[in-house]
């Protein structure tokens, strides 16, 4: 067993975190960061290719104020406004320091170039071309990591559980992947930038570290959760051909620009029967979209693999050059050409609205416990306006630094029994089976359309795997054992799960990202967020009005 | 008819047999991950970001030549997987990539 100490612990290194070891490292703090994966190189931050939202246009072209209210309209009346508020107005600060780092922001002479992208009210996205906005994030913080002193960086450690002071947390117990050793890790404060859950789907556009960890570590130590049921899904994943070594949701920039269309298994335009059009512009809404795709789908009228066809054959062969550049040449390599060949895409998981919640200096209502980026639910309500969450984690990242570099710490360090799960050693367990049946559990009863009896269903298959796993992690503590990784793994996730299950079998009604079958109407009454909480082992929601 | 792909693969100096069905245009990493899932969860292998080519992390040895699993295609042969020659062996595929100061 292997000990460490630092002022300010961050768990997870994507945009949030490493914003926030920036940004607690310049204000004075030791910082220890720490990633399950390799540093910079896991979540969902280095995935993204799309664009960034802020109001960063030339003067009097845009102000935050613009931004934020395209954000609490999106969120169908469930924002926190107080954290999209921040999210909109030090969206436009740290947009601004990551062009002083060099991020390369793609321009038109002396003004970053932006795109309208649905539900803004005018063009506030910036982007790194091609393809390359979430790489050149990722490696633009990386860079400024590595040279800002006081930082230490971990990669491979897994943090299974966070360690509990007199009523503070204090710290963190963990395994490193590589060697198998048990670590525990005294911090002053800790930051949880893990992210979201969208590897609780089968189909999802986020890397294998989304599991949803760092809910389950907050909602442990006596933090708070909300908007649980909110799971963005992103309309038009790619389903098919099978396309490698591609984000899955690459498409959506290209139908900004051109205007692909959306076609169902009949090469019917069919968006217009659910109440939007599709006109070459693109307004169509996520959640609008991802409805009309698996509407079209039940009624026998999808693609052959389930999803419906994009077509960018009505788009000049120059036009299409020109638009995707480079990305035409790996579509080429994967047999694709898109003046001849429409390709399938279907709606797949993409980002969590729900999370710890905090407040707006990203505290969770846990003495010593911090959270950033994806990880904190409240900012987006509902439904997440496109382009918000980069700027969601590197201003929430920024944030949450401030307020731990500042924070005293606690006393006390009772790490005995999170120490005893970590090495603990059990039956054989086949974890990673176990991991493919609840993403499927998941994706057939808690998608994007539910119903009370199918979540019912899915309440008692994850309450069953619980039961599969057991207590203890399959074999003993060594190298790089993914059976025991995906045992800690699953325990977090099933109970992750049924946070997000028990709060939407609650909601009796649809909005946003939450769609209910049996209520098919949003209901003004319904008009509140949803907190949960652990208390004895047993799960709580309550009901609390919107923040002003 | 269903076709097969042949994974050999090298764990700790005994090379090892895995039979995978695969579709057309699935990566080398799609059927490795269909073996941890079918067969043994325990085969060990690094990857986070699934098949964006983003992460890097999912770098072996195929047939002699340093791929990135994510996007070398599985195909109806016999493929021979092993660890990174020039970097010390963690566990079956995984080495130790990370730079000596991101290290515990």
């Amino acid at each position: 067993m292997r000990h460490l100490s630092t002022g300010v612990l961050i768990i997870g290194a994507g945009g949030a975190g490493m914003y926030a070891a920036i940004e607690a490292a310049r204000l004075g703090a030791d910082v220890l960061l720490v990633d399950r994966s390799l540093i910079g190189r896991g979540g969902a931050t280095v995935m993204a290719q799309m664009t960034v939202a802020a109001a960063v246009g030339p003067a009097g072209s845009d102000h935050w104020t613009h931004h934020l209210a395209d954000t609490l309209a999106a969120g169908r009346g469930l924002c926190d406004p107080a954290l999209a508020r921040l999210l909109c107005e030090d969206g436009v600060e740290v947009i601004r320091e990551m062009d002083s780092w060099r991020v390369g922001w793609a321009r038109d002479g002396a003004e970053f170039r932006s795109v309208q992208a649905p539900g803004h009210d005018r063009a506030r996205c910036v982007y790194v071309d091609f393809l390359s906005t979430g790489p050149a994030v990722s490696k633009t913080l990386r860079a400024v990591v590595q040279r800002t002193p006081g930082i230490t960086r971990i990669g491979d450690v897994l943090v299974t559980d966070l360690v509990m002071g007199d009523g503070a947390v204090t710290g963190a117990v963990g395994t490193h992947i590589e060697t198998g050793e048990v670590l525990t890790i005294a911090a002053r404060a800790t930051i949880i930038a893990t992210g979201g859950l969208t590897r609780l789907y089968r189909r999802n556009s986020a890397s294998a570290n989304m599991g949803g960890d760092g809910y389950a570590l907050a909602l442990r130590a006596g933090a708070e959760l909300i908007d649980m049921e909110f799971v963005q899904f992103f309309p038009i994943g790619h389903l098919a051909p099978r396309l490698i070594g591609m984000d899955p949701i690459m498409w959506d920039p290209f139908r900004y620009k051109l205007g692909g269309r959306l076609l169902n298994g009949l090469g019917e335009a069919f968006v217009d029967r659910y109440g939007s059009t599709d006109d070459g512009k693109y307004v169509i809404t996520r959640d609008l979209a991802t409805y009309a795709i698996t509407k079209e789908v039940e009624a026998g009228r999808g693609s052959p693999h389930g999803g419906a066809w994009l077509s960018f054959r009505h788009i000049a062969p120059e036009a299409l050059r020109e638009a995707f550049g480079p990305v035409i040449g790996k579509l080429a390599a994967a047999g694709i050409d898109l003046g001849r060949d429409d390709i399938e895409v279907a709606p797949i998981a993409h980002y969590h609205m729900g999370g710890i919640r905090v407040d707006t200096a990203m505290a969770t209502g846990v003495p010593g416990l911090f959270a950033a980026g994806e990880a904190v639910g409240g900012a987006n309500g509902a439904n997440r306006l496109s382009g918000n969450a980069i700027t969601e984690a590197l201003a929430f990242g920024r944030a949450a630094g401030r307020s731990a570099a500042g924070f005293a710490g606690g006393s006390g360090f009772r790490a005995d029994e999170a120490v005893g799960l970590a090495g603990a050693e059990g039956p054989a367990c086949d974890t990673a089976a176990l991991f493919v049946r609840l993403q499927a559990v998941m994706a057939d009863y808690v998608g994007p359309f539910r119903t009370a009896a199918g979540l019912a269903m899915a309440l008692e298959a994850v309450l069953g795997l619980r039961a599969e796993i057991g207590a203890a992690p399959p074999g003993r503590p060594g190298p790089y054992d993914l059976a025991r990784v995906d045992w800690f793994d699953l325990r977090q996730a099933l109970l992750v799960a049924e946070c997000v299950i028990v709060a939407a079998s609650v909601r009796c009604e649809s909005r946003g990202a939450h769609q209910r079958e049996d209520y098919p109407s949003m209901d003004e009454a319904w008009r509140l967020n949803q907190v949960l909480r652990l208390a004895d082992g047993a799960l709580t929601v309550t009901r609390r009005a919107v923040a002003a | 008819m269903s076709e097969v792909a042949v994974l050999v693969i090298e764990r700790g100096g005994q090379a090892e047999r895995f039979e995978v069905a695969f579709e057309a245009g699935q990566s080398v990493l799609d059927g490795l991950r269909l073996i941890r899932a079918t067969v043994d969860p325990g085969l060990a292998f690094r990857y986070s970001c699934l098949n964006a080519n983003a992460c890097k992390e999912c770098m072996m040895v195929l047939d002699g030549k340093v791929i990135y699993a994510c996007t070398a295609r599985l195909e109806a042969r016999e493929m021979r997987l092993g660890p990174l020659p020039n970097k010390a062996l963690v566990r079956d595929l995984v080495t130790a990539i990370a730079p000596p100061d991101e290290r515990l």
